[in-house]
């Protein structure tokens, strides 16, 4: 198109580029400065970042930038800074007598505090945020512990973790599945009777006759009153707490098959400190003996 | 003759798939096995049918505009189906029972979720790119569609991918590589598709009639050609055996994530950016009425994008085992693409000057001013996630999800539903839509719902960020994961809400199509192919 030929576009008096596809025309506006500038601006800001900052691969490595940032040493610093600050209390959690922790007020604030960013972030998973536990997962914050509620004894189990193939020193015992052992009219008597020590809702009769099979085939680890036994893990049948359920079907299918809850060992994933500090968290939450 | 040919494919193809359907190792290559037997079957007898039959002539001065019908309904229905998965796993991440127990392990979240992108991106998406690049290509090139009926392979052949992908997630046959999920024999049917869909419009372009290629099919190109080279290059992977979907991808470990990345990110990029700005170079000038602003902004915003965006994707990885220097690199080309981006923007909303007023009278010039708005804003806000010490608070969190759907709904959604309405009357021949009103209610749907889902992810995301970082004065974490989680709630909900309100709007346009498409006199005759 010759120079006066122009086409000009009557709404904003500025000229077409004079092509045209499908009836659209494009303007001949300038670039509009401030999208220059700040263009410019974005690539000068770029060329100092690169400078600024870890950017040039080279053969071995690359460039680390004037500021000498590094995202790995920035967060072992921030590591370090708190490790430095908490070392002395570390330190005193690591050797602590457990049974004496109370009495040291600073060392037991850091170490519930401490605990429960650890709880929180291993323990939570199973045993809820709240530590309220769920089906098969203890609650911890009442007073009914299967394997001890001392604060030795809670950092055992951290430690060793229960029915675990990791750690030989776990906490191990397993009930047999009865269904194998008793008939299924006995398993439904047994049934009764276990109801019958923390509810009024039962069969008398079956009861009756449960009660005898219970003598014989449970109370050497339930104990014969049905209280348990912590020391080896029996929990006890008559405080209406329930670990897999009190109704009838639920005790049904336990005695049938049996239960195998399983905890992993923590003592070799976590530090001794902070398994004292969970231990120590678990224990104040409200059934610590 | 050409037919004898085809009939012995066809039948090659199907004792195949019957063959891999005996010998299938898993459910989900034996239930495509038998789809590809049947439709493979089907086409076999509707070719037999149609050998020696006389066939109707086809005007080689028309354009072609069949393919763009179908894929106008296509763009619609995926739309909708899209959207619907979307609403649905909204609500199973507010409340999780929604996984229903029985429709396990179907309908659970982590195969849904996977149909849901897919949906929306690749089958809605996808269709309306290759729609409206079809119909773009024809009318600014003043030419026929080249290859007769190769656009209906593309056309028909796409659809198909997106039936293989979308029950492959059903069944369980993924590679676990966001927005790449789709097994590797379907990478190599979708890779033979956008072959012929690169040559179908390439020698389009090369029989214009016009003497320059006009800038949305610039955009429409690279889109094209890029996504070829993503796909492929993201997805070699060794199948584990023939007679089954898994595959074992080549690249592991750093170099698979920066690989999935580099694709992920440009996916992004070449797909959801450069293809729908080539849809929105000539829909808001022609809907418009006006001249494009700038010439020279859309020739230096283009090649700025295109140079730029391909670095970009290491920003997906800060704070992993990518090291420091290569996310300086995503973060460096993400900030400078700030400008490149917005280039864009201005270039669409300048073209309105001089036609401003129409934002009052037209709802469909309403939609695509929304559209570039929502496209500045969430290109504003990507090179700002982008930056180190951002991400390391956005990273992981709903904020995420807020930025991408800003710019999925706000963006792509909002230029495709103006484009929608564009085309459905003027390939029906109808003078309008059948209803204004229901397009001015799709708009504020649309518009409620956007915004009820950005701000909810914000403040969700912002709040989550906050929290998974919160430490005492001795550096101990206050927050457990499942606080988070039960923290973000009512966000949740109000998400799923602007989700419904989204899907509503869309739901009123596939109606207001299918009026416009059933009802009303024809007004004007097929346009010809201008003959300059």
């Amino acid at each position: 198109m010759s120079e006066h030929d122009k086409d000009i576009d009557t709404e904003t008096g500025v000229e077409t580029t004079g092509h045209e596809w499908d009836g659209i025309k494009e303007l001949n506006n300038p670039l509009p400065r401030w999208w220059l500038w700040t263009f410019y601006l974005c690539i000068l800001w770029g060329v100092w970042y690169v400078i600024a900052y870890p950017a040039w691969p080279m053969i071995k490595g690359a460039t680390e930038g004037y500021l000498g940032y590094s995202t790995r040493a920035n967060v072992e610093a921030d590591i370090n800074a708190f490790n430095d600050k908490n070392a002395d209390l570390r330190a005193a959690l690591t050797e602590v007598d457990l049974t004496k922790l109370e009495e040291d007020e600073a060392l037991s604030r850091f170490a519930v505090a401490g605990g429960a960013a650890v709880f929180r972030t291993n323990c939570s998973q199973c045993h809820g945020s709240g530590a309220a536990g769920a089906k098969g997962y203890p609650n911890l914050l009442d007073d009914d512990w299967l394997w001890g509620g001392t604060i030795e004894e809670i950092a055992y189990t951290i430690n060793h973790g229960i029915r675990n193939e990791i750690d030989p020193d776990a906490r191990w015992t397993e009930m047999p599945a009865f269904g194998e052992i008793l008939e299924k009219d006995q398993i439904s008597q047994v049934v009764q009777h276990v109801i019958s020590l923390s509810s009024t809702e039962f069969d008398t009769a079956m009861a009756a006759e449960g009660a005898v099979i219970f003598d014989e085939q449970c109370s050497a680890c339930h104990a014969v009153d049905g209280a348990g036994d912590r020391a080896i893990g029996a929990p006890n049948l008559t405080d209406a707490i329930w670990l897999y359920g009190g109704d009838e079907q639920t005790l049904t299918e336990t005695i049938t098959y049996s239960r195998f809850g399983v905890m992993p060992p923590w003592g070799p994933r976590l530090s001794q400190s902070d398994v004292n500090a969970v231990a120590a968290y678990v224990h104040q939450l409200g059934g610590g003996e | 003759m050409l037919n004898y040919f085809k009939l012995a494919a066809l039948g090659i193809i199907v004792l195949l798939a019957a063959m891999a359907s005996n010998f299938a190792r898993d459910l989900a290559y034996q239930v495509h096995a038998i789809l590809i037997m049947l439709v493979a079957s089907g086409m076999f007898i509707w070719v037999l049918r149609g050998t020696d039959e006389p066939h109707a002539q086809v005007d080689s001065n028309g354009y072609m505009d069949n393919v763009v019908r179908a894929g106008v309904i296509a763009t619609g229905f995926w739309g909708v189906v899209g959207f619907l998965v979307g609403v649905i796993i909204a609500f199973q991440l507010a409340f999780p029972v929604l996984n229903l127990e029985w429709a396990q392990p179907y309908a659970n979240f982590g195969r849904l979720r996977p149909l849901h992108t897919s949906a929306v991106i690749f089958a809605f998406g996808g269709n309306a790119l290759i729609m409206s690049s079809f119909y773009v290509v024809q009318r600014t090139s003043g030419s026929r569609l080249w290859g007769g009926n190769l656009a209906w392979f593309v056309f028909w052949g796409y659809n198909l991918f997106i039936v293989l992908a979308a029950t492959g997630y059903l069944l369980g046959s993924t590679q676990s590589k966001e927005y790449a999920e789709p097994e590797w024999y379907i990478d190599i049917w979708l890779t033979i598709v956008w072959v012929a869909y690169l040559v179908v419009f390439l020698g389009t372009i090369f029989k214009r009639k016009e003497r320059h290629i006009y800038v949305a099919n610039w955009f429409y190109l690279a889109f094209i050609v890029t996504v070829a080279m993503l796909h492929i290059v993201n997805n070699l992977s060794i199948p584990v055996s023939i007679w089954g979907s898994k595959s074992v991808q080549v690249f592991s470990g750093v170099q698979d994530a920066m690989t999935q990345w580099w694709y992920g990110h440009n996916a992004v990029g070449f797909f959801l950016t450069a293809g729908f700005l080539g849809m929105m170079y000539y829909f808001v000038p022609k809907q418009a009425g006006r001249p494009v602003f700038s010439y020279k902004l859309s020739i230096i915003h283009f090649w700025a994008l295109i140079f730029l965006y391909i670095w970009a994707g290491p920003h997906h990885l800060h704070y992993t085992a990518l090291p420091d220097w290569a996310a300086t690199l995503g973060m460096v080309f993400s900030i400078i693409l700030w400008m490149p981006s917005w280039g864009g923007m201005i270039n669409g909303l300048m073209t309105l000057q001089g036609a401003w007023d129409k934002l009052r009278t037209d709802p469909i010039i309403r939609m695509m001013v929304t559209s570039l708005a929502f496209y500045g804003m969430s290109t504003f806000e990507g090179p700002m996630m982008s930056i180190r010490a951002v991400n390391s608070l956005s990273h992981y969190t709903d904020w995420t999800i807020g930025h991408v759907h800003s710019g999925a709904l706000g963006w792509n959604g909002m230029i495709t539903f103006g484009a929608l309405y564009f085309l459905t009357p003027r390939l029906w021949g109808r003078a309008k839509m059948y209803s204004m009103s229901a397009i001015n209610w799709h708009f504020w749907l649309a518009t409620t719902g956007i915004v009820l889902y950005a701000s909810s992810m914000w403040v969700s995301g912002i709040m989550e960020g906050l929290m998974w970082r919160e430490v005492d004065a001795q550096g101990f974490l206050v927050n457990s994961f499942a606080d988070t989680v039960s923290a973000k709630y009512p966000m949740l909900v109000v998400r799923g809400l602007g989700g419904v309100l989204y899907l509503t709007g869309a739901i009123i346009m596939v109606w207001n199509m299918w009026m416009t498409i059933r009802g009303g006199e024809k007004v004007t005759a097929p346009v010809g192919v201008a003959t300059v």
